[in-house]
C-alpha cells in the first residue's frame, strides 16, 4: 500500500520534473527541474531495493553533474537566449515521431509482458547479502575489466573537457 | 489498488524516454538539449533497475553504474564543447550553428 | 672418264670464265679504259682463260657425243635437281600436277649437234676476238660477256625442259643486249641494245603463254614427258589447243630468230663488235628459235595449221630480207639481212616437216655466216674501221687471206654445188616443193627467188669490197694490212668447214655416195623423225623432178652471180646500178620503212597516246581520288566532331547533370542542423518499429 503511494509520488516527481526541464525558458529553472527529476529517479531506485545506486545517483548525478551544469549555465550568459524563441521549427514533426516511437514501445512492452510475467507482482525475496556486497562481488570479479576501462574513460573525459574549455591550448 | 508491477516501471521509463527525446529534438538551447540527454540516460537506468529487480539479478545494477559513469564523462566533455562553441560562435542556439550545411 | 655424267660441266666452264671476269677482270686488264696499240701482258691471262674455257667445253661435248653413240636411243638425261617449288594445280584433263621444273640436262642427237656448233664456233670466235678486240677498251668485259653468252646458250640447248630452256633463252637475250650495247658511249649502240631486248621480249610473251598452255594441258614441261603425252593423245583431244600452243611457241621463235614482224632488231644489232655479230647473230643465238621449234617437232606434227604458218612466215621473211640486202651499203648490214633471210629458210624447212633439214641448214649456215662476218671484221680492221662498201674496193691483193676465205664463204652461201650451203639449201627447196599441200609450191617459188637474190647481193658485196678500183680514202689506204694470225687462222678453219661441213648431209639422190655421207639425217631421225614422211603418208621419191629442181636452183644462183658480176665487177666510183630501179631502190635502201612504221604505230603511238591517257588518268582518277580522300576526311571529321560534341561530351555532361540533380535532392537534407539529423534518427527508429509492428 505504501509501496504504491511512494511509487506514484516518485513517478510524479520524475515525470513532472522532466516536463518542466524541457519547457522552461530560463535555463536555471530547467536545471533545478532536472535536479528534482533526478531525485525522483533516485527514489525509484530505492523502491527497487537498489540502495547503492540510490546513493550514487544522488552523489554523482545531482551533486556532480547538475552542479557542473549550473556552473556552465552561469559561465555562459544565457540571458539573451532566454528572450528568443525556445522551440525550433521542427517541433511538431518531432512530437509526432516521438509519440509514434513511444506508442510503439509501449505496445511492444504490453504485448510481451505475458512472456516475462511482467504484470505480476514481484516476489519480495529478501536479500541474503546486502546490496552493496552483492554489487561489489560482481563488480570486482566478473566486471573487473569494464571497471578498469571505465576509469580510463574517466581519465580521457577529464583530459578532454579541460582541453575543450581552455582558452588557449 | 492493484500492486506496482515491473510493467509500471517500464511504462514510466518509456514515458521518460519520450520526454527526453522531445527535449533533444525540439529545444533550441544546447544546454537544455544536454539536460534532455541526461533524462534519456535516466530512463534507461530505471529500465535496467526494474529488470534487475524482476529477475533478481544484480547485473542490471552494475550496468546502471557504468551508464552513470559514462553519463558523467559525456556531460563533462559535452559542456566543455559547449563552452568552446560559445566562445567561437557567441551563441548557444542549436539551429544557428550551421557549419555543416552544404 | 664418263663424259655423259659430266654434261653438267659443259655450261659451267664458260660460266666460270664469266664469273672470274666479273670479279677480278678489271684488275687483270688495268688499261681497260685506255685503248692502246700494245696489249699489255696482263691481257694475256684473259686471252688464255676465256677462250680456254670454251675449248674445254668443246672437248667435253665431243667426248660426251662420242659416248652418246653407244647409248640406247642415243638419249641421256641427267637431272641434277628440281628447282621450282611445285605449286599444285589442275590440268585441263583434271589430273593434279605440280608446277615444277628440273635443273636437268638432256643429251640427244639434236642437242649434241647444237653443243658442238656452239662450242666449236664459239671457240673460234673467241680466238678471233683476241686479235680483233686488242685495241679496244673493255677487253675483260667483252670476254666476260662472251663467256656468259656461251654459258646461257649451252643451258638453252642442253636443258631437258622448257622452263630451263627459257632461262637460257632470256639469258642469251640479256647477253645480246650487253654485247650489242658494248660501245655504250655511242647512243646508237645503246639504243640498238634496248631495241633488241624489247623486241625479243614481245616474242617471249608468246613463248611463256605457250609454255603455260603446255603446263595446263600436260602438267609438265619436260621434253621427254611432253612427247610421251603427245604420242598418247587420243583422237578426242582438242587439236585446236595444240595449234594454239604451237603458234605461241613460234611467236617466241619469231622474236628470237628475227622473223617477220620482229626482225627489226637484228640489223641494228650490227652496232656491236663484229665478233658479237658473228657469234650471236649468225651462228648461235638467232638459231635458238629454230632449235626450239625443232625440239617441239612432235607438237608441230600434230598441228598442221601451225606448220603452214611457220613455213609461210619463213618464206616471206627470207624474200623480204633479201630485197633489202640487195641495196645496203654497209657491209655488216648486208650480212645482217642475209642472216634474217637464211633463218627464213630454216623455218621453211621446219614448216615443211623436214626438221632435220632445218637443223642441217642451221649447222652449215653457222660455218659460212660466221666466216663471212669474221671476214668482214677483218676487212674493217684492215681499213681502220671503215664499214661503207662505197669506200672500199680493190682489196683483193692487199688482204689476200681474208679475200680467199670470204670468197669461199660467198660461194657457200650462194649454193654452189659441193660447198656446204648447197646441200642444205637445196634440200630445203626440194622439201618445200614436194610437200603435199599445194601452197608450199608458192613457198618454193619464194625460196628460189631468194636464192637468186642471195647469190646476187653476196657477189655484189664481194665485187664492191675486193675488186675494181680502190675507192678507199687515201689516209686509210696507207694503213691497210692483213690481220694477224690470231684472226686469220679461225677464218681458215671456218672456210674449211664451209667446204666440208655439208658432206654429212648428201641427198639420197646422189646414190653414188654411200650411206656414210648421210649420217646427219640418220643421226637426227630418232629425235626429229623422218622428213620423207609427212603425217602418215610415205612420199614416193621422184628422182627426175628432184634432179631438175637441183639444176634449176644452181642455175638461178649462177645467174645471180653473173648479174652481179656484170654490174659491179668493174664499177665506176659513186655509181649504183640499182638506182635505175627508181622507187623500188629507194624503198629497199630504206628497209621498206618498217622501222618508221613501227615508230609511228607503236613507239610514238604508245608513248604519246599512252601519255595522254595516263595524264588524263592521273588528273581525273588519281587526283580525283586524292581530292575525294580529302573531302572524305573533312566530312568524317565533321561527323566526328558532331559526335564528340553532342554524344560524347553530352554523355559526360549528362553524368554531371544527373549527379547534380540527385545531389540537389539529397542537399535538402543537409541542413547543418544537428537536431534535424537527430530527428532523422528517431524517424528511422519509428519506421523500423513500425515494420515489426506490421509484421
Amino acid at each position: 500500500m505504501l509501496d504504491t503511494v511512494f511509487f506514484y509520488f516518485f513517478a510524479l516527481l520524475t515525470l513532472g520534473g522532466a516536463v518542466l526541464t524541457i519547457t522552461r525558458r530560463n535555463a536555471i529553472h530547467s536545471a533545478v527541474s532536472l535536479i528534482v527529476s533526478l531525485i525522483g529517479v533516485a527514489g525509484l531506485f530505492l523502491l527497487q531495493r537498489a540502495e547503492f545506486l540510490f546513493a550514487v545517483q544522488i552523489v554523482l548525478y545531482v551533486g556532480g553533474i547538475m552542479v557542473l551544469f549550473l556552473f556552465v549555465i552561469m559561465l555562459v550568459n544565457l540571458d539573451d537566449a532566454a528572450r528568443v524563441a525556445q522551440f525550433n521549427k521542427q517541433w511538431w514533426l518531432a512530437l509526432a515521431c516521438v509519440v509514434a516511437v513511444g506508442g510503439e514501445l509501449a505496445y511492444f512492452v504490453s504485448r510481451g509482458s505475458d512472456a516475462f510475467r511482467l504484470g505480476e507482482a514481484t516476489a519480495a525475496a529478501p536479500d541474503k547479502a546486502g546490496n552493496v556486497e552483492r554489487i561489489a562481488d560482481v563488480l570486482f570479479s566478473q566486471y573487473l575489466l569494464p571497471f578498469e576501462v571505465a576509469s580510463v574513460l574517466l581519465l580521457a573525459a577529464v583530459v578532454g573537457s579541460v582541453l575543450m574549455a581552455k582558452r588557449k591550448v | 489498488m492493484h500492486p506496482i508491477t515491473t510493467l509500471h516501471y517500464l511504462v514510466l521509463s518509456v514515458a521518460l524516454l519520450a520526454i527526453g527525446t522531445i527535449g533533444v529534438l525540439t529545444r533550441r538551447n544546447i544546454v537544455i538539449i544536454l539536460m534532455s540527454i541526461e533524462l534519456i540516460l535516466n530512463a534507461v537506468n530505471i529500465n535496467l533497475i526494474a529488470f534487475s529487480r524482476h529477475f533478481n539479478n544484480v547485473n542490471g545494477q552494475v550496468f546502471a553504474i557504468f551508464v552513470i559513469t559514462v553519463a558523467v564523462a559525456e556531460a563533462a566533455v559535452g559542456l566543455g564543447i559547449l563552452i568552446a562553441l560559445f566562445r567561437n560562435k557567441e551563441t548557444v542556439q542549436a539551429d544557428e550553428i550551421e557549419i555543416l550545411k552544404w | 672418264m664418263n663424259f655423259l655424267d659430266s654434261i653438267g660441266l659443259i655450261p659451267l666452264f664458260p660460266l666460270f670464265g664469266a664469273l672470274v671476269m666479273l670479279l677480278v677482270g678489271r684488275k687483270l686488264d688495268p688499261q681497260t679504259d685506255d685503248a692502246r696499240h700494245h696489249a699489255p701482258k696482263s691481257k694475256f691471262l684473259i686471252s688464255l682463260l676465256c677462250p680456254g674455257t670454251v675449248l674445254l667445253s668443246f672437248l667435253l661435248s665431243a667426248g660426251a657425243v662420242w659416248q652418246l653413240v653407244d647409248r640406247p636411243a642415243h638419249t641421256h638425261q641427267l637431272i641434277q635437281f628440281t628447282w621450282l617449288a611445285g605449286l599444285p594445280f589442275h590440268t585441263a584433263a583434271g589430273t593434279l600436277a605440280r608446277f615444277t621444273a628440273d635443273f636437268g640436262f638432256l643429251l640427244d642427237p639434236l642437242s649434241s649437234v647444237m653443243i658442238l656448233v656452239v662450242t666449236g664456233i664459239g671457240f673460234l670466235i673467241h680466238v678471233y676476238s683476241i686479235g680483233y678486240m686488242a685495241h679496244d677498251g673493255g677487253y675483260y668485259r667483252f670476254f666476260g660477256y662472251l663467256n656468259l653468252f656461251v654459258f646461257f646458250m649451252l643451258m638453252l640447248v642442253l636443258a631437258n625442259n622448257y622452263v630451263l630452256m627459257f632461262v637460257g633463252w632470256e639469258g642469251v637475250g640479256l647477253c645480246s643486249y650487253l654485247l650489242i650495247g658494248f660501245y655504250f658511249h655511242k647512243k646508237s649502240a645503246a639504243d640498238a641494245g634496248k631495241k633488241a631486248f624489247i623486241v625479243n621480249r614481245i616474242g617471249d610473251s608468246g613463248f611463256i603463254l605457250g609454255m603455260l598452255l603446255m603446263f595446263s594441258l600436260f602438267g609438265t614441261a619436260r621434253f621427254l614427258d611432253v612427247n610421251k603425252a603427245l604420242a598418247a593423245m587420243g583422237p578426242e583431244t582438242h587439236f585446236g589447243v595444240l595449234t594454239a600452243m604451237a603458234v605461241l611457241l613460234f611467236v617466241g621463235a619469231t622474236g628470237k630468230s628475227a622473223q617477220l614482224p620482229l626482225y627489226v632488231w637484228l640489223p641494228d644489232a650490227m652496232e656491236g663488235p663484229t665478233p658479237v655479230s658473228a657469234l650471236i647473230h649468225a651462228a648461235t643465238m638467232v638459231t635458238a628459235g629454230v632449235y626450239m621449234v625443232a625440239r617441239s617437232n612432235q607438237l608441230f606434227r600434230l598441228a598442221p595449221e601451225a606448220c603452214l604458218i611457220v613455213g609461210t612466215v619463213g618464206a616471206l621473211t627470207a624474200f623480204f630480207a633479201a630485197t633489202i640486202a640487195m641495196t645496203q651499203n654497209d657491209i655488216k648490214r648486208v650480212l645482217a639481212y642475209s642472216t634474217v633471210s637464211q633463218l627464213g629458210y630454216m623455218f621453211v624447212a621446219l614448216g615443211a616437216g623436214a626438221y632435220w633439214v632445218g637443223i642441217f641448214h642451221l649447222y652449215t649456215h653457222a660455218f659460212f655466216k660466221a666466216l663471212l662476218f669474221l671476214g668482214s671484221g677483218s676487212v674493217i680492221h684492215a681499213l681502220s674501221g671503215e664499214q661503207d662498201m662505197r669506200k672500199m674496193g680493190g682489196l683483193k691483193n692487199k688482204i689476200p687471206v681474208t679475200y680467199a676465205t670470204m670468197l669461199i664463204g660467198t660461194l657457200a652461201i650462194s649454193g654452189i654445188p659441193g660447198l656446204a650451203g648447197f646441200f642444205s639449201k637445196d634440200e630445203i627447196l626440194w622439201q618445200a616443193y614436194s610437200h603435199p599441200l599445194a601452197w608450199f609450191r608458192v613457198v618454193y617459188a619464194l625460196g628460189l627467188l631468194t636464192a637468186g637474190m642471195t647469190a646476187f647481193y653476196m657477189w655484189r658485196l664481194m665485187a664492191m669490197t675486193f675488186y675494181g678500183e680502190s675507192r678507199v680514202d687515201p689516209k686509210v689506204a696507207a694503213h691497210i694490212h692483213e690481220s694477224p694470225r690470231v684472226m686469220t687462222v679461225p677464218l681458215m678453219v671456218l672456210a674449211a668447214g664451209s667446204v666440208l661441213a655439208g658432206w654429212i648431209g648428201v641427198p639420197r639422190l646422189w646414190s653414188i655416195f654411200p650411206e656414210g655421207f648421210r649420217t646427219l639425217e640418220t643421226w637426227l631421225a630418232g629425235v626429229l623423225g623422218n622428213a620423207h614422211t609427212i603425217g602418215e603418208i610415205e612420199q614416193e621419191p621422184n628422182t627426175g623432178l628432184e634432179w631438175a629442181l637441183m639444176l634449176l636452183s644452181v642455175a638461178v644462183a649462177g645467174a645471180g652471180i653473173a648479174l652481179a658480176w656484170s654490174l659491179y665487177q668493174k664499177r665506176k666510183p659513186a655509181v649504183e646500178p640499182l638506182q635505175a630501179l627508181g622507187p623500188l631502190y629507194i624503198g629497199s635502201l630504206n628497209k621498206w620503212y618498217v622501222d618508221e612504221a613501227y615508230d609511228v604505230l607503236f613507239v610514238n603511238g604508245l608513248s604519246k597516246g599512252g601519255g595522254t591517257v595516263l595524264s588524263r588518268f592521273d588528273q581525273r582518277v588519281v587526283d580525283g581520288g586524292v581530292n575525294g580522300a580529302g573531302w572524305l576526311t573533312r566530312a568524317t571529321s565533321t561527323v566526328s566532331m558532331w559526335w564528340d560534341t553532342w554524344i560524347v561530351d553530352g554523355a559526360v555532361r549528362l553524368t554531371a547533370f544527373a549527379v547534380k540533380i540527385s545531389g540537389s535532392v539529397v542537399q535538402i537534407f543537409q541542413t547543418g542542423s544537428v537536431q534535424a539529423y537527430a530527428l532523422a534518427f528517431v524517424l528511422g527508429v519509428a519506421v523500423i518499429f513500425g515494420y515489426y509492428l506490421v509484421r
